[in-house]
C-alpha cells in the first residue's frame, strides 16, 4: 500500500525535484553574478576604504535593506509585472526564478560584504601602500582572502533558495516544496509529506557538506 | 630627500577632535636611517603613515624627492607609492597567496611583465634569505620570515624610501637583531632612506643615524642618535634613554658608602683618554668604581662610570671640578656622608 503510493508518486517527484534544481540554479547564478559585485561595492565604498563614497554606500545599502525587508511571498506577487517583462509569462519555474533572484541578490551581497569585512584591514592597507589599483586589490587581495567566507555564503544562499522555492507554487513554479504543500498538506497525504521532507533534508545536507568541503579546500590560512 | 612641512593631522568625529600630528616640520636626508620614537599615542605612527599618504594630512605638505604628494591625483599617487616601500608590525601578508605571489603582487602593481616578475622575485627572495620558501604560504612561516617577505615586497620596485611601522615590535630579541641587520644592509648597499618608528630604544641605538622624539603629536627633540643619547634635553627623552643605559645602584651599596658618589660620562674621544687615572694621580683622593659601562652608538664610544671618591673634602671638590672640566659630563649623585 505504502510502496504502491510511493511508486505512483515517482514521476511527480522527479518533475518536482528537477524544477527545484532549475529554480535554485538560475537564481543562485544570478545572485552570484549580481550579488558579488554588489557586496564588493558595499564594502569598498565604506568609510576608510580605498573607494570610500558615502553616497554610493548609503544608496546601495538602503536598496539592499529595502528588498530584504519585504516578505518573500509579497515580493513574489509584487514582482509579477517585472517577471512578465523578463520572461514573458507569470507562471512556471522560470517566472518564479525572477523573484527568487531578486530576493537572493541582496541576501548574498550582504554575506559577501560580511566576509570581506573579516579581512585584516592592514592587509588591504599594505596593498594600497604598494601602489596597487583598486581593481588589483579586489582581484588579488579581497577575493582570495574572502574565498572561504564567500564559499560559505554560497552554501547558505543555496539552502535559503531551496526553502524559498517552496513558495514558488503560488505562481505555479512547482518544485519539491510545492509538492509537499499541495499533496502533503492540503490533501493530508502523510506519505507524500514525509517523502518530500526527507528529500529536502537530504538535499540540504548534501549542499552543506559539499559547501563545507569546498570552503576548506580553498582556505589557505 | 623627505621634507615634511607644517604637517597637521586632526581626527574629527561629531563630538570631539583628536590631534594626531601637531604642526610637524622635518627633513630626512637621502640615505639616512631616521628613527621616530615616542610612547603609543604620541602620533609617530600617524606621522609615518602620512609620509605615503595612507593617512591624508589635514594640512601641510609631504615632499619626497621634490614631489609634493598631497597635490597628486590617485593615479600619480599610486606611481609615487611604487617608490615608497612600507613594512608593518604585523607583516600584513596576503594569507591566501604564496610567498612568491605576495612579492609578485607589488611588481604587478608596477605593470611588470611575467618574465621580469619571475626574475625579480627570485632575486629579492635570495636577498632576504628566503629562496627556499618561495612556494610556502605565510601561515607556514615564522614571524621573522614573514617580515622578510614583507621587506622583499616593499623593495620590489626599487624604492628610494622604506617606511617601517614598528617593524620589529612583534619579534623576539634575536629575530629583531637579524631583521635590523637586514635593514642596515639594505640601507648601506642599496642606499635606501629608511624611516622607522619604534618604542624600543635598543632599535634606535642599533641602527639609526638621527632620531626625532615625539610627544602629544609634536616633535620635542631631534638630533643625531649620539647627541641625543649623550645629551638629552627633554624629560621624556631622558626616560627613554634610561631604558637602555640603566644605572641603578643597589640600596645596600648606597647605605654603606662613606665618600662622594659621582656619575661620570665620557663622550667620543674623551672615552679613550686617561681622565680617571690622571685625576687620581693629580689629587689626593681614592676612587672606587661601583658601576661602569661603555656603549657604542654609531661606532662612537659612550662611557658611563659611577665612582665613589674618598679623601679630604677639599681635594674631592677639586677632583670633581677637574673631571667636570675635562669630560663636561659629571653629576654628583650623593655627597660625602
Amino acid at each position: 500500500m505504502l510502496l504502491n503510493s510511493l511508486m505512483n508518486l515517482v514521476p511527480e517527484l522527479n518533475k518536482a525535484f528537477l524544477e527545484t534544481l532549475y529554480m535554485v540554479a538560475i537564481s543562485l547564478s544570478v545572485a552570484i553574478i549580481a550579488g558579488l559585485p554588489l557586496g564588493i561595492l558595499l564594502f569598498v565604498t565604506d568609510r576608510g576604504l580605498f573607494l570610500e563614497n558615502t553616497t554610493v554606500k548609503s544608496v546601495l545599502g538602503f536598496i539592499v535593506n529595502m528588498i530584504r525587508s519585504i516578505p518573500f511571498v509579497i515580493l513574489l506577487v509584487g514582482l509579477l509585472p517585472l517577471t512578465k517583462l523578463i520572461t514573458g509569462t507569470t507562471i512556471g519555474p522560470t517566472a518564479a526564478s525572477v523573484s527568487l533572484s531578486v530576493a537572493a541578490i541582496p541576501f548574498f551581497a550582504r554575506i559577501v560584504e560580511t566576509s570581506l569585512r573579516e579581512i585584516d584591514k592592514g592587509v588591504i592597507e599594505a596593498a594600497v601602500a604598494v601602489g596597487a589599483t583598486p581593481w588589483m586589490i579586489i582581484k588579488d587581495v579581497l577575493l582570495p582572502e574572502a574565498r572561504p567566507g564567500i564559499m560559505h555564503g554560497i552554501t547558505i544562499t543555496t539552502i535559503s533558495l531551496v526553502s524559498y522555492s517552496a513558495m514558488a507554487g503560488i505562481v505555479g513554479g512547482g518544485g519539491i516544496g510545492d509538492l509537499a504543500i499541495r499533496f502533503g498538506y492540503y490533501r493530508y497525504d502523510n506519505t507524500v509529506m514525509i517523502t518530500t521532507i526527507v528529500i529536502l533534508i537530504c538535499l540540504v545536507q548534501i549542499i552543506q557538506f559539499a559547501g563545507d568541503r569546498i570552503a576548506r579546500l580553498v582556505d589557505k590560512r | 630627500m623627505i621634507e615634511v612641512k607644517n604637517l597637521v593631522k586632526v581626527y574629527s568625529s561629531k563630538k570631539n577632535k583628536v590631534i594626531g600630528v601637531d604642526n610637524v616640520s622635518l627633513t630626512i636626508k637621502n640615505g639616512e636611517i631616521f628613527g621616530i620614537v615616542g610612547y603609543s599615542g604620541a602620533g609617530k605612527s600617524t606621522l609615518l603613515r602620512c609620509l605615503n599618504l595612507l593617512e591624508r594630512p589635514t594640512s601641510g605638505q609631504v615632499i619626497i624627492d621634490g614631489v609634493d604628494l598631497t597635490t597628486l591625483n590617485d593615479k600619480e599617487l599610486r606611481q609615487a607609492r611604487l617608490k615608497i616601500g612600507m613594512i608593518f608590525q604585523h607583516f600584513h601578508l596576503v594569507s591566501s597567496k604564496t610567498v612568491f605571489e605576495n612579492v609578485a603582487f607589488a611588481l604587478k602593481a608596477a605593470k611588470k611583465s611575467k618574465d621580469e616578475i619571475e626574475k625579480r622575485v627570485n632575486e629579492l627572495l635570495e636577498m632576504v634569505g628566503l629562496a627556499d620558501k618561495r612556494d610556502a604560504y605565510p601561515s607556514q612561516l615564522s614571524g621573522g620570515q614573514k617580515q622578510r617577505v614583507g621587506i622583499a615586497r616593499a623593495l620590489a620596485n626599487e624604492p628610494t624610501v622604506l617606511l617601517c611601522d614598528e617593524a620589529t615590535s612583534a619579534l623576539d630579541p634575536s629575530t629583531t637583531k637579524s631583521i635590523l641587520a637586514l635593514l642596515k644592509k639594505i640601507n648601506r648597499e642599496l642606499g635606501i632612506t629608511i624611516v622607522l618608528i619604534t618604542h624600543e630604544m635598543e632599535v634606535v641605538k642599533d641602527i639609526c643615524d638621527r632620531i626625532a622624539v615625539m610627544q602629544d603629536g609634536k616633535v620635542i627633540e631631534l638630533g643625531t642618535v649620539y647627541d641625543i643619547f649623550t645629551n638629552p634635553k627633554e624629560e621624556l627623552t631622558k626616560s627613554f634613554i634610561n631604558s637602555v643605559l640603566q644605572f641603578e645602584l643597589p640600596d645596600h651599596l648606597l647605605k654603606k658608602r662613606t665618600g662622594t658618589i659621582v656619575k661620570i660620562q665620557f663622550k667620543g674621544e674623551i672615552a679613550e683618554e686617561t681622565v680617571v687615572s690622571d685625576m687620581l694621580q693629580t689629587f689626593n683622593v681614592k676612587g672606587n668604581i661601583l658601576h661602569g659601562k661603555i656603549e657604542y652608538i654609531q661606532d662612537m664610544p659612550l662611557g658611563i662610570f659611577i665612582m665613589e671618591l674618598t679623601g679630604d673634602p677639599d681635594e674631592i671638590e677639586r677632583a670633581i671640578d677637574y673631571i667636570s672640566l675635562r669630560t663636561n659630563g659629571l653629576e654628583v649623585i650623593a655627597s660625602a656622608a
